[in-house]
């Protein structure tokens, strides 16, 4: 069964058109990385899903339940975990909690609150004010917050987005383990490495729409072949040498100061120079091959 | 610990949700309670002092020198009972002005609370039922230190609260309306010139309506913090039969703000 169905679902802004006929779905139980560049439509996707935007066009299911009609009772079985952190700040971590057991109907409060204090491992700070807390103890607090009824499908919109490198690990910890108790995970990101480790399965999203889904292994051999060689020189060569590969039929992209020529391995005539360093290809190559974006 | 602690508590049973449900509307105020606890004191010492200093500036100042009395009524307790409206617009309409917007438009409270099993006509219901419980405590501190300036205590002053509470619920949601109409903060600045102080001065508080011309006379009548003034004045010196009146009025000023509030942020909230 599927946790989430979307079908031709468009959603315009003025002029701009947010989401372009997206059809997703979600099987139960899997983590669904949604992966693509800021303006994709990933967060207006999460935000259709929890009934708090309205499509101009096509069909929605979540848990069962069609949208907008039963977006409330959609609600109660699912969880958000928002790219911005708007806990209470002057309240305490465990009101914090205690407020969204409430909210979720849950029936033992304390219970759930103790729970989620164990999940954010902030049992020794209950009674502290957030705004006492460091950047990673509030993530883990937005994170547990979600999580305090129990859902059935949790939605992760950007859940690490701006943090360092250790409070991101971590949070990719109680993920991994959120994943492995069998909860269905909707994850939008434009962090490749996120996709990488937590999604089994990637939709890269541009422009609205899905323009191709896998798991990402299966995306890496799809769209970037086997091997990625990356040539280092003085603009002038590099143009050179992209348009020799590019004659050829084989993609390149920018890579910071280098280029990227992907899909190395079926370069059979030695247009790729000796001193490019080759390596697997990834889902990066894959991301910026069919978005054109730069990853960040 | 993992995230296997986190689902020790067995999950909400699957039932169809209504609208209105009190659960939903008891947790956004819960919320409200909670915060409230961290910044009570400031806000009940300015509710205190203020109709101090408003009585011993216009009760004892203008009163001692000026006016003896209205409508055979000592100056003093005409401004006391006349300064419960203004205790109840500035602890309504202002607060759900700006909290409503702060929350809105900063804090993103609202995307956080709508995102759980509560959709806008409850959460703009509990953040008027909340605000209005608050007025209709607040607003009885200028009775209670009016009384400690010598008004005589009335049993009819027992439902003053309730009046309050009445008036603030629609002030709250005129101010949940403004916060959902305005695009910047500072756009406040002409609500407030525009509505609430004119409100607030053609109430009745300091001076008799009836001593203004006949237009102004009639336009007060639609001011609902002059029905509230004479309200608290009929529980304070004796009701009349228009008073019946005058508390429909207020009860169907909340209940069309109400409904235009949660209009309003409906148009805000969800896209």
């Amino acid at each position: 069964m599927n946790a989430i169905e979307l079908s031709g679902v468009v959603k315009r802004f003025g002029p701009i058109t947010a989401v372009d006929g997206l059809d997703l779905e979600v099987p139960e139980g899997i983590c669904l990385g949604l992966l693509g560049p800021n303006g994709a439509g990933k967060s207006t996707t999460m935000r259709l899903l929890t009934g708090q935007a309205i499509t101009d066009a096509g069909r929605l299911r979540v848990l069962g339940h069609e949208l907008p009609r039963e977006a409330k009772a959609a609600r109660a079985e699912m969880g958000v975990v928002p790219q911005l952190d708007n806990l209470d700040v002057d309240v305490t971590v465990e009101d914090n909690l205690a407020i969204f057991a409430r909210l979720y109907r849950v029936g033992d409060v304390p219970a759930a609150v103790d729970a989620a204090l164990d999940l954010a491992r902030l049992r020794d700070r209950r009674r502290d004010a957030v705004d006492r807390l460091s950047g990673g103890m509030r993530r883990r607090l937005l994170l547990a917050r979600g999580l305090v009824h129990r859902p059935r499908l949790v939605l992760l919109d950007e859940p690490t987005v701006g943090l360092d490198p250790q409070i991101r690990t971590e949070l990719w910890t109680l993920i991994g383990e959120l994943k492995e108790q069998g909860t269905t995970i909707l994850m939008s990101t434009h962090y490749i490495e996120e996709a990488e480790r937590l999604a089994d399965e990637v939709a890269v999203m541009h422009r609205g729409k899905v323009i191709s889904r896998g798991r990402p292994g299966e995306l890496i051999r799809r769209h970037a072949g086997r091997e990625t060689a990356e040539v280092y020189g003085p603009p002038p060569r590099l143009a050179e040498v992209r348009g020799a590969a590019e004659a050829r039929g084989l993609s390149v992209r920018p890579a910071g100061p280098a280029i990227a020529i992907v899909g190395a391995e079926r370069d059979g005539d030695g247009l790729i120079p000796a001193d490019a360093v080759r390596r697997a290809a990834s889902l990066e190559d894959v991301f910026v091959l069919l978005t054109g974006e730069e990853v960040e | 610990m993992t995230v296997e602690a986190a689902t020790r508590p067995a999950p909400a049973p699957r039932r169809a949700l209504r609208r209105l449900e009190p659960a939903a509307i008891a947790g956004v105020m819960s919320r409200e309670v909670a915060n409230f606890r961290t910044y009570w004191r400031g806000t009940t010492f300015s509710s205190v002092l203020e109709p101090i200093v408003y009585l011993l500036a216009f009760g004892l100042g203008l009163g001692a020198t000026l006016v003896d009395e209205v409508d055979g009524v000592p100056y003093i307790e005409f401004v006391g009972t006349g300064m419960v409206a203004t205790a109840v617009i500035f602890s309504s309409a202002m607060p759900a002005m700006f909290g409503t917007f702060v929350k809105h438009r900063f804090q993103k409270t609202y995307d956080a609370i709508l995102a759980a099993p509560v959709d806008v006509e409850e959460l703009v219901t509990a953040e008027m039922l909340w605000i209005g419980v608050r007025a209709g405590v607040y607003g009885c501190v200028p009775l209670l230190v009016t009384i400690a300036f010598g008004l005589d205590p009335k049993p009819a002053m027992l439902l003053v609260p309730a009046f309050c509470f009445v008036t603030a619920l629609g002030f709250a949601g005129f101010g949940v309306t403004m916060a959902a109409t305005v695009a910047k903060i500072d756009q406040f600045n002409y609500v407030t010139a525009l509505f609430v102080t004119p409100l607030f001065l053609v109430a009745g508080t300091f001076f008799p309506i009836d001593g203004l011309p006949e237009g102004l006379q009639v336009a007060a009548q639609f001011n609902p913090l002059h029905q509230l003034v004479e309200l608290v004045r009929g529980a304070a010196f004796g009701f009349e039969a228009v008073d019946a009146a005058r508390l429909a009025v207020l009860l169907a000023f909340a209940l069309v703000t109400w409904r235009v509030a949660v209009r309003r942020m409906s148009a805000r909230l969800i896209d």
